[in-house]
């Protein structure tokens, strides 16, 4: 039932992760990407990490897929015409994936952990907000205070970048 | 029953297809978002870790790869805002967001 349950978490995410750049119009691809993203809540809450599981939902088929479709908007992108594919490079790029791939699934063949299963948990991680906040503020205080400078950083960088300057002089 | 390989094998294929986007699309906005893609293969192979290696003493999961998993998705979050950002500007100045009509760097 778990096995089932996996797989078709599995497979939405990797369906419409396809749809996301088959697509040929920029918010079929953003939507897809948003069920892309709900697959793998699913499967972050399936391996007990249930605080990354709804992370994932607000952070990314929220705040950031908002982001993407206000731009595709905002810039107006209708569906791209078709223009003179290129076809050496489109091979190309699709070869340098498909051996990436290939060899990325050799490595895990390889790894003699992949055979084994999850060792069970001592009791339900529903509540594992807390051991996250608790590890975040102890053993990571520093990098979370740099981190908070990046995301002020970043602001202040999208607030000058998308600035529109007055009349040149 | 699910073993660690399955989770990983489902990463390696989230990140081919968000490499594989990034390789082929044309559109800056979709390859930023293959780019989202190949983030959340590398967010979904570190908790599948952080499950497999349960500590001895407590019994429950590793958490620093969940905090580690945090920092990417707030780092991702501020990416994409910059990076839309750069795609708002690059748009007003060039009224493209085709890669192939932005060939001043090209060698």
């Amino acid at each position: 039932m778990q096995l089932f349950l996996f797989w078709c978490a599995a497979l939405l995410m990797l369906v419409f992760g396809v749809a996301v750049i088959l697509n040929r119009n920029p918010v079929a691809s953003a939507l897809s990407l948003v069920v892309s993203f709900l697959g793998l809540a699913t499967l972050f809450m399936m391996l007990d990490a249930y605080f990354i599981g709804i992370i994932q939902v607000l952070v990314y088929a929220g705040a950031v897929m908002v982001l993407f479709l206000f731009i595709i908007m905002l810039l107006d992108l209708r569906a791209e015409n078709l223009r003179k594919i290129n076809w050496p490079a489109t091979a190309g790029g699709a070869v340098v994936a498909f051996v990436f791939l290939i060899q990325v699934l050799s490595v895990i063949g390889r790894l003699t952990d992949a055979k084994k299963t999850f060792p069970p948990l001592a009791r339900s991680t529903i509540d594992d907000v807390r051991n996250v906040g608790v590890t975040l503020f102890t053993n990571f205080n520093f990098p979370f205070q740099v981190i908070g400078v990046l995301v002020l950083v970043a602001t202040i960088g999208v607030v000058v970048l998308s600035k529109r300057e007055l009349a040149n002089k | 029953m699910i073993t660690l390989g399955n989770y990983l094998t489902v990463s390696a294929m989230l990140f081919t297809i968000g490499f594989a986007g990034v390789m082929l699309r044309r559109n800056i906005v979709i390859i930023l978002m293959s780019l989202e893609l190949m983030l959340n293969a590398a967010n979904l192979s570190l908790v599948a870790f952080s499950r497999f290696h349960v500590d001895l003493r407590t019994s429950l999961p590793n958490y620093n790869a969940q905090v580690f998993v945090f920092f990417i998705i707030t780092v991702a979050a501020a990416e994409v805002a910059v990076g839309l950002a750069l795609i708002v500007a690059l748009y007003r100045a060039r009224r493209t967001t085709h890669v192939e009509d932005l060939t001043t760097l090209k060698f």
